[in-house]
């Protein structure tokens, strides 16, 4: 381990800080997946970090298996983002604040 | 010595990044400060030992989800275009970008540039990716089955949500 863990923790944290706020504060559609992508990275940072500390190869397993499913999530959200932009032609979140089936 | 102090840089390009990220008004600039952190965070997970899945970061983040995500903000036009964006961007924009790219760069050469037998330059645990695909396809090659299943399932209901209404009354007519 090359640095302490506490210090890879605190790393990971302010980057998870980072994309929560920036999934609470932005009014766009699309920052709002990149700030989900910042603390899936922030967490996947985490499990590398733990993967060295053990010395065990199933963080890094969990990481791979993380980015799979980072891509499902992109794929969905996007596609997502696309329908509501052919539905209200914006991609401000303040829009869609209704919920009719 | 030369890894823990190139944590602490590569941690504080990474943070740099994602908070230049964070505050951009164009969509695009937030995606290319992003992909900065990522490479910055794949070369932390070199540092950690694991380099396989650092290869994987720069492949799979980089290149294929924040394609995806440049593609779909340049098809939907939903960059800023007032009069006064359209001027190229000045030095302003051009400076934080090339300081944090001139140390990635600097600091991957270094990287590079160590003796690999050396103690100080790789790690003195890591994962090699034999190990990596021992464990990936042995133990948890239930998961390799449940992740390629969930995979077909997003691409399915990626197609679903993306069809278009005409195509959708197309398909119900037919049934």
């Amino acid at each position: 381990m090359i640095v302490p863990m506490e210090h890879l923790l605190i790393l990971a944290t302010l980057l998870f800080v980072l994309g929560l706020g920036c999934v609470m504060v932005r009014r766009n559609l699309i920052m709002i997946l990149i700030g989900v992508e910042i603390m899936i990275n922030s967490v996947g940072l985490v499990l590398v970090g733990a993967s060295a500390f053990w010395q065990q190869v199933d963080g890094q397993i969990m990481v791979l298996i993380l980015m799979a499913i980072t891509a499902a999530e992109v794929a969905i959200g996007l596609a997502l983002v696309v329908y509501l932009h052919q539905q209200k032609k914006s991609i401000d979140v303040g829009i869609f604040d209704e919920m009719r089936g | 010595m030369i890894a823990t102090l190139m944590f602490y840089l590569l941690g504080a390009v990474a943070l740099g990044a994602t908070g230049m990220a964070i505050i951009q008004r164009n969509p695009v600039y937030a995606v290319i400060y992003l992909v900065k952190s990522i490479f910055a965070l794949a070369l932390i997970f070199y540092l950690l030992g694991a380099p396989l899945v650092a290869a994987l970061q720069v492949i799979v983040y980089a290149g294929a989800i924040m394609v995806l995500f440049l593609f779909v903000i340049m098809m939907l036009e939903v960059t800023p275009t007032s009069a006064v964006e359209v001027t190229a961007p000045g030095w302003v924009q051009w400076a934080p970008v090339l300081f944090l790219a001139l140390t990635l760069v600097a600091l991957t050469l270094i990287l590079i540039g160590l003796d690999p037998l050396a103690s100080e330059g790789v790690p003195r645990w890591h994962a090699s990716p034999r190990d990596f695909g021992y464990s990936l396809f042995k133990e948890y090659a239930l998961a390799v089955k449940i992740i390629s299943f969930q995979l077909s399932f997003a691409a399915v209901g990626a197609f679903h949500v993306g069809m278009t209404e005409r195509k959708r009354a197309q398909l119900e007519d037919v049934s």
